[in-house]
């Protein structure tokens, strides 16, 4: 009944779109009939190359640099995974990255440097005092609405940092050095890559939960969620916590990981860089802002030898991606991976 | 009483920042992040015209405070009016362009282009001399910094209460739908509104630039300012601006003269958080309640 | 046989005022259990502010609000939800992004469903989607599936109300359900409201449309101008000569 022609044989006349699901699978609202083998193939290998990809790739990485910007690009990663879950799952948009890393890394650090406690302690407690803390710090911005939620979190890494610098605290501009280090790098390594693995499936494995909905409930209209009997400052807490949780332990990790910690830990990039990350690589996939992020990382270290060019290039790539393709890579690439398009006459 | 002559002056220069975010955002809703930007890019044209081009000084300034208009409604036209109404996305893209245009003015060696680093770049200042006031020196700059400011807002007050194009921007600023149905065309008026900003942005620059230098980091701490006073203030309030402008200029002065310019930016920093858990709309903001939180 | 009917919700001398505006000016009244009390008044009349003090999305400037004998004035809206008062939006507030079912999830989830939770507790989809069918939703239609963004208002409104039953309530305050519908969609409303109130759900409803309400309605309240004009049943209320003026403009001779 449709005759599929070539699109610019079409230019002239009236055209649409037409997308097709490949016929692999049989879908009906989200439940998946399976009956072969194929398909649960073509269900499993994108999630199975991701996890696959992302462990061989240290290995074959040459040599040490490599190792460590895929080891920044994973923190950025995870930040990018931290802002999606808050900003697109649970209507949250906390542009604090930096405070995060700051207050991880700082916690960490100073436990460290200051009362000598080996790193399989401060990581974690870094990490979940540090999100303890920044859940505090952030609750009582919480009944803000949107823009006002990310401007004051925004805001947060800078007041932090001069007030370190102002009352000369933990060393003031010289900072904290050296910390201990991984044991080895591989470890540091792996270690990110599976927290990164693990929070990319584990939140969205919490997202299909019950409480995933009202994440939702929340991010699309809080009154309605106020009058079905919830208290959406709790849950609110709850998800700050987990973002922070994530969040926190890239701080540690990146304080271990260099071996330093100073007010370059509040640095902007780390809130600025997860959103560019998230929007590229499509927000609210999770896995997306992942791969935004360990693409657009180490595309900037290439690129740091033409200076200041970097910062410009980067923000034209995001202004593009926010103006033409505002559905980021993933959704794009998923698209094409389950559905096929033709021009079709209209 | 030095201290708080400064402070005044301190908060007029607040106040000539943030007049022009103040503006775009009251009337459009738009966050301009790129304020800071356009501040400083007008600093460099006008600059270039006089060094380069050899233009005498008010030549150069008209030119490029029609340039910066320009640019700022070249950024509504093409980059702004496709995300208007995510607000997330407007504050990312027009940081994005700030950023591009901050550090894009530092770049060196692409095409012979040298960067714009260094304290090198001055602008002259209106007058020189100085006036002695009970026992207080102010430079003529500074007076004229005043007074420029108060006549700028006169009319920016005049304009907005008895001008065609005034009373369609603030009719548009109350309700935007109610002024679309008479024919006001939101687009156009937003593309006008971000022009003034952008205006108000570079006027600010050549009246407040002649006291230090030109450079690009006072980008970042322009954008800061306006929005901390924006914030303090109330978002499209007239006189909450030039309130909460005075206001952190004295206490800023006071501030630097007991604990030293370190404990400026806590100082900042801690208002705007404090303002915006406590009061989100400002001191004078006219947000609804059920807007600004849950 | 005389019941005597307990009152279940009491509001005393409530006041409120945006800016200038008196909203609310002293308004009170009681409902008793089990009854279905309509609250009708011109527009601006203070209606919805009324419901929006009882259950806490407004602070009331002065005044109270009992619930069996517990002072609920200024208590946060979910509290109150918690309590067993819901209520229903004059514009609907489904969540467009989910599906219909989903939807119901959210009070569902909530601490109040979670302890009225039978043994099927524990599959909330089943529970939603029964819920659904309650009010409603054919379920055979696969009209349940559906994105609640494609929904007509007339489904949406039975959405509002399936909301408030996931939350086992003891009031429903339902703000104008009856309004935007077409009368075939109004016709069965009625028979559903009729069903809740066989339930033992107490409704507050509040409306424009007086002939649907009258049928249903034990006993009206009236307000004009943030104040009560009067207290009482339908017929009896409408011979009253403010309301009448208030409502009608000049006495209208029957």
């Amino acid at each position: 009944m449709f005759e599929t022609l070539r699109g610019e044989e079409l230019k002239n006349q009236e055209r649409r779109k037409e997308r097709l699901d490949r016929g692999i699978k049989a879908r009906t609202e989200g439940l998946y009939a399976i009956q072969s083998w194929r398909e649960v193939l073509y269900l499993i290998a994108p999630r199975a190359s991701l996890i696959v990809g992302l462990l061989i790739l240290p290995l074959v990485l040459p040599g040490l640099y490599w190792q460590r910007v895929l080891a920044l690009a994973g923190v950025y990663a995870l930040l990018a995974v931290s802002f999606d879950f808050l900003a697109e799952r649970v209507g949250l948009v906390c542009i604090g990255g930096a405070f995060m890393i700051g207050v991880g890394g700082y916690i960490s650090g100073a436990l460290n440097y200051y009362l000598k406690l080996p790193i399989f302690l401060t990581i974690p407690i870094g990490t979940f005092g540090g999100a303890l803390l920044c859940t505090l710090l952030w609750l009582p911005c919480l009944p803000l609405r949107g823009i006002y939620f990310a401007v004051v979190t925004f805001m947060f890494p800078f007041l932090t940092t001069s007030i370190i610098l102002a009352g000369n605290l933990f060393e003031g501009t010289e900072g904290l050095s050296p910390i201990v280090g991984f044991p080895n790098i591989w470890i540091g390594i792996y270690l990110i890559i599976f927290i990164l693995l693990l929070s990319i499936f584990g939140l969205r494995r919490l997202c299909g939960e019950d409480i995933g909905v009202v994440f939702s409930g929340i991010k699309d209209n809080d009154q309605a969620v106020l009058a079905s009997a919830i208290n959406i400052t709790r849950i609110k807490v709850y998800a700050l916590y987990i973002g922070s949780m994530i969040g926190c332990f890239s701080g540690a990790f990146v304080a271990h990981f260099s071996g330093f910690v100073g007010v370059s830990l509040f640095a902007v990039d780390f809130s600025i860089m997860p959103i560019a990350a998230c929007i590229m690589g499509g927000p609210g996939t999770l896995a997306g802002p992942a791969l935004g992020a360990l693409i657009l990382s180490p595309l900037s270290e290439l690129l740091r030898g033409f200076g200041q060019l970097r910062v410009v290039l980067y923000c034209l790539v995001l202004i593009g991606f926010i103006l033409f393709k505002p559905e980021g890579l993933l959704n794009w690439i998923s698209r094409k991976y389950h559905q096929t398009e033709h021009w079709v006459k209209v | 009483m030095e201290v708080i002559i400064y402070g005044i002056v301190n908060g007029m220069t607040f106040v000539l920042m943030a007049i022009g975010f103040s503006f775009v955002y009251g009337i459009s809703r738009l966050p301009n992040f790129a304020h800071g930007a356009l501040y400083v890019v007008t600093g460099f044209i006008t600059w270039s015209f006089i060094n380069n081009a050899g233009l005498p000084y008010l030549l150069s300034i008209i030119f490029s405070l029609i340039i910066v208009t320009l640019a700022g409604t070249a950024i509504y036209q093409f980059v702004m009016i496709r995300v208007r109404g995510m607000p997330i996305s407007e504050i990312i893209v027009s940081f994005a362009i700030a950023l591009a245009i901050l550090e894009g003015l530092r770049l060196q060696g692409i095409g012979g282009f040298k960067g714009f680093i260094g304290p090198g770049y001055v602008l002259p200042r209106f007058m020189d001399g100085v006036l002695e006031t009970s026992g207080v020196t102010i430079d003529f700059q500074r007076l004229f910094i005043i007074g420029f400011g108060l006549i700028l807002l006169f009319l920016m007050w005049l304009f907005t209460h008895y001008s065609k194009i005034g009373l369609s921007l603030r009719a548009m600023a109350q309700n935007e739908r109610a002024a679309l149905m008479l024919g006001i065309n939101s687009d156009f008026m937003a593309n006008i509104a971000l022009g003034i900003g952008s205006a108000l942005a570079g006027l600010a620059a050549i009246v407040i630039m002649p006291l230090g230098n030109v450079n690009c980091e006072s980008g970042y701490s322009v954008l800061t300012t306006a929005i901390a006073v924006c914030v303090i203030g109330g978002l499209g309030s007239w006189m909450g601006t030039i309130l909460a402008g005075l206001i952190l200029g004295i206490a800023t002065t006071i501030m630097s003269a007991i604990g030293g310019t370190m404990w400026n930016n806590v100082l900042i920093f801690g208002l705007i958080i404090l303002i915006l858990i406590v009061r989100p709309s400002g001191l004078f903001g006219k947000q609804k309640e059920l807007e600004e939180r849950v | 046989m005389e019941e005597q009917k307990k009152k279940i919700i009491q509001v005393r001398n409530l006041s409120k005022s945006f800016g200038g505006v008196k909203a609310l000016n002293n308004v009170s009244f009681d409902l008793f259990e089990g009854e279905v009390l309509g609250i009708i008044g011109p527009n601006g009349s203070g209606k919805t502010t009324l419901v929006n003090t009882i259950t806490g999305f407004v602070k009331p400037d002065s005044g109270n609000v009992f619930f069996k004998d517990i002072r609920i004035t200024g208590f946060p809206p979910y509290k109150i939800a918690d309590l067993g008062i819901t209520r229903t939006f004059q514009v609907v507030r489904p969540f467009l992004s989910l599906k219909s079912f989903k939807n119901l999830i959210v009070p569902l989830w909530s601490p109040r469903a979670r302890r009225f939770a039978s043994s099927r507790g524990g599959d909330r989809d089943a529970v939603a989607i029964d819920l659904l069918e309650e009010v409603g939703f054919e379920r055979d239609a696969y009209v349940p599936y559906k994105s609640a963004s494609s929904l007509p208002l007339g489904y949406l409104k039975r959405l509002e109300l399936a909301r408030c039953l996931a939350l086992r309530p003891e009031v429903i305050i339902c703000d104008e359900v009856f309004s935007g519908l077409s009368m075939s969609e109004i016709a069965s409303m009625v028979p559903l409201v009729e069903r809740l109130r066989m339930r033992g759900v107490t409704l507050i409803m509040i409306e424009h449309r007086l002939r649907e309400l009258f049928t249903v309605a034990d006993r009206v309240v009236v307000l004009n101008f943030g104040e009560k004009l009067a207290e009482g049943e339908p017929q009896q209320v409408m011979m009253d000569e403010k309301v009448r003026r208030a409502y009608l403009g000049e006495e209208i001779k029957i």
